[in-house]
């Protein structure tokens, strides 16, 4: 008698991740006798455990994965996030007065990249797609323009959100498909890592669902997976969203974890090799309605939940500032590092809207402010580079700012 | 403050389900951490001396004493009341019989133990039995009335309890063994910390076998990513757990032998990769390594700071040459107990990461202790 069960669901299977051996295990099963037979001890029948990416040896790029996110997660120095799609990067325009135009979102990027010095307190810009492909005024790649900054291109590599059934607003977030090519493409223009943004959302009745959690977590690994082998960092993001409501710091604390737990079962079944990814989580928060957390109490969930999550193999945390202000997001920053001094991964950030807010408005499209708002942008990344060190002792360039909220964007597809 | 989840309330906070589990301060908590910190602590280890009757039993066979309630009794007095044994060990792990002995004076071993300093640890397992419809592998019983055993072994005196799974690579492993593993230690360990025992997480992978150090570090990466995940999923205090790990070497029977420094590299790679921070001890088992093997892998494993704190949890690498010794006989009680001291010693300086092998006299010490096939 023959074996009826399918490979994938007879329990002698051995435990994998990635069926390298698939045909070998199937026609080997298929040949014993009958289920209940022990099944051959042989090699061929030894299903590999992981993908063949699980040991360092076999991933292709691990070297330059490990030194790349290494340079990245460096003492002193985080990431500037400035990869706002188009449409977003608009709303952010027009709510100074800008037009919304190719031409006026390349000068609001030149502005950022060539900010004097700005190298010394970034490692890392993540870009929008339209971005990586354009050019200063003098006609200079802003890849080599970041570069010569001492500053490494990323590339934003999801396309949006959209939402999940259930009707409680939930997202998934999109981009899979044909996402090995891009990877590629984009690592050939010069980008050295990538973004994956996954927005998970509490503090309403009913979310998060597993569903949720299961699906983001499973997007961000399967983009991690495929970023590594086409040799970018995957900067993964599993971002509990700073959101309306009352709901306690501890809530926000302990549905991290239950995300962060699925995200990084999902990469270790996927063969992702931490060595070679940076985590781009939030810190821990009350919600938009709740007191404001002092830093301490930020710092204390947001490093229990990260000792209880993170594994030390993964070299940097990047934390995102998601609506915090300025200032909130650099004496938040400083508290981390107070509150796990020696941390096995590096406490640091991947800022937007806290290092871009007052940079726009002081710029407000005119050619007069620029060297001011460049000065803003980059005595808001020295602050924060300060803090990183746990050396930021005040004042802030940029005090007293309130939340900097922007309405999650559905359906972009990309743009 | 805790908050409690009524599907009744509206406003109340997310989902009709109870998601405050481990939002809100469980009874033990703070016991519980300062118990495993207090195991996990710089320059100690564990001493595992919960052998069952059976196992106990071979143990003395191999000196020609008689496996009787009053020899296995003497043999574990013998080890408890070695003098100031408590500045090397920071617990002792029980099997059932033991906890409830008392020696012929009438003290309960449980409190020279603990007059020692040392904690009282307790098997709560029942022990392995053959898994159906698997690759011939093996799974660990012990979850039916736990709660209760546990409640009873914290009056009497414990506050670490564990439980010992095993991984056979050469038989795959297959999903569902693996998956059995992570499930039963999950639930065990949420058990055990419901009733006030810090539970030491054991899932042994084997060192049965030819498989080269790059098969062990997969399949030790897979069990110990599902440990995580089951452990995770049942709200374990993370805070409030040991782990005992084997360590990532070559099989007993791989040609290619491993020297101490890449056992140290490839075992400190599985654990960056799999354990967080959180877990504030680790007690590798030795597992039929030699005594003097496992106390130059550990002390490798020290030579730079880690996360955790990198210890032992040793039995037959604690106890070999101290049975050698003993023979059974009065006697040699003194010299027996002196062997313990010189290996708890040698492991303490080893956690230290300041072990020198050249101070090792003994050449029982570098007898391997692999027994093909080991039922514990």
């Amino acid at each position: 008698a023959q074996c009826t069960d399918n490979w994938s669901t007879c329990s002698r299977t051995a435990v994998t991740g990635h069926h390298h051996h698939i045909s070998k295990m199937q026609v080997t099963h298929m040949r014993s006798a009958q289920c209940g037979q022990r099944v051959n001890r042989s090699r061929t029948t030894s299903v590999r455990c992981q993908a063949k990416f699980s040991t360092q040896q076999q991933i292709p790029f691990a070297a330059e994965l490990i030194a790349n996110a290494g340079y990245i997660c460096q003492p002193g120095r985080g990431i500037l996030a400035s990869d706002e799609s188009n449409m977003t990067t608009g709303k952010r325009l027009n709510a100074v007065g800008i037009e919304n135009t190719e031409s006026n979102r390349r000068d609001w990027r030149e502005l950022l990249y060539s900010a004097p010095g700005l190298g010394q307190y970034i490692s890392g810009c993540i870009m929008f797609d339209e971005t990586l492909y354009q050019k200063s005024a003098s006609g200079q790649q802003f890849t080599e323009l970041l570069m010569s900054q001492g500053i490494y291109p990323g590339i934003k590599m999801d396309t949006g959100l959209q939402i999940l059934p259930g009707g409680l607003g939930e997202t998934a977030t999109q981009g899979l498909d044909g996402l090995l090519d891009r990877a590629k493409a984009y690592k050939a223009q010069g980008a050295r890592f990538a973004k994956w943004r996954a927005v998970l959302k509490i503090g309403e009745q009913g979310c998060p669902t597993t569903m949720a959690i299961h699906e983001n977590a499973h997007a961000l690994a399967r983009y991690a997976q495929i970023c590594q082998e086409a040799g970018l960092v995957p900067i993964v993001e599993p971002e509990v969203t700073l959101g309306p409501g009352n709901y306690t710091i501890e809530e926000t604390a302990y549905w991290s974890e239950r995300f962060y737990s699925h995200v990084f079962r999902m990469l270790n079944e996927y063969g992702v090799m931490l060595e070679g990814i940076l985590l781009k989580p939030n810190m821990c928060l009350a919600g938009l309605d709740a007191p404001v957390c002092t830093p301490k109490e930020v710092a204390h969930y947001t490093v229990r939940t990260m000792k209880r999550c993170i594994p030390p193999a993964v070299p940097g945390i990047h934390f995102l500032s998601g609506g915090m202000s300025e200032e909130e997001s650099t004496v938040n920053l400083q508290a981390l590092q107070d509150e796990y001094p020696g941390s096995p991964w590096a406490l640091t950030f991947s800022y937007g809207r806290a290092l871009q807010s007052t940079t726009l408005k002081t710029w407000a499209g005119k050619p007069e402010n620029v060297d001011a708002a460049k000065a803003v942008l980059v005595s808001l990344a020295k602050a924060n580079s300060l803090a990183q060190q746990g050396l930021y002792k005040g004042p802030h360039p940029v005090p007293g700012g309130g939340r900097i909220i922007q309405a999650m964007r559905i359906g972009g597809a990309g743009k | 403050m805790s908050f409690a989840m009524k599907t009744a309330a509206p406003s109340m906070v997310a989902g009709s389900r109870r998601s405050s589990v481990r939002v809100q301060a469980m009874k033990y908590d703070e016991e519980l951490i300062k118990t495993a910190r207090t195991i996990a602590s710089p320059g100690k280890g564990i001493m595992a001396m919960d052998e069952s009757n059976a196992t106990c039993g071979k143990r003395l066979d191999s000196i020609g004493v008689e496996n009787t309630e009053p020899n296995r009794l003497a043999y574990r007095e013998l080890l408890l009341t070695a003098p100031a044994l408590g500045n090397y060990i920071s617990g002792a792990i029980m099997f059932e019989e033991t906890l409830y002995q008392s020696n012929k004076a009438g003290k309960k071993l449980t409190t020279i133990c603990q007059e020692q300093g040392i904690q009282v640890g307790i098997k709560v397992d029942k022990g392995l039995v053959n898994m159906s419809n698997s690759n011939g592998e093996q799974w660990c019983q012990g979850l039916d009335g736990l709660d209760k055993r546990c409640a009873d072994y914290y009056a009497a005196g414990a506050r670490f309890a564990k439980w010992r799974s095993v991984v056979s690579i050469p038989q795959g492993p297959s999903m569902i063994a693996v998956r059995d593993c992570a499930y039963g230690l999950a639930r065990y360990a949420a058990i055990a910390q419901n009733a006030g025992l810090v539970p030491i997480v054991e899932p042994e992978v084997l060192l049965d076998g030819e498989q080269d150090i790059d098969r062990t570090l997969e399949v030790s990466q897979a069990v110990w990513a599902e440990t995580f995940k089951y452990l995770a999923d049942n709200n374990v205090l993370f805070e409030g757990m040991l782990l005992k790990p084997a360590m990532v070497t070559p099989g007993a029977d791989c040609k290619k032998r491993a020297s101490p420094a890449q056992v140290a590299e490839y075992t400190l790679r599985m654990l960056r990769r799999r354990v967080p921070p959180a877990v504030p001890g680790i007690m590798f088992l030795s597992g039929g390594q030699s005594e003097l093997e496992a106390t130059l892998n550990l002390n490798e494993m020290n030579k730079s700071p880690n996360p955790w704190h990198v210890s032992f949890s040793y039995a037959r690498a604690l106890q070999n040459s101290v049975l050698k010794t003993w023979q059974g006989k009065p006697e040699n009680v003194k010299a027996a107990q002196d062997s313990l001291l010189a290996r708890a010693k040698a492991n303490s300086l080893a956690q230290l990461g300041k072990y020198d092998p050249a101070s090792e006299g003994s050449q029982e010490a570098a007898k391997s202790l692999y027994e093909k096939g080991y039922k514990y």
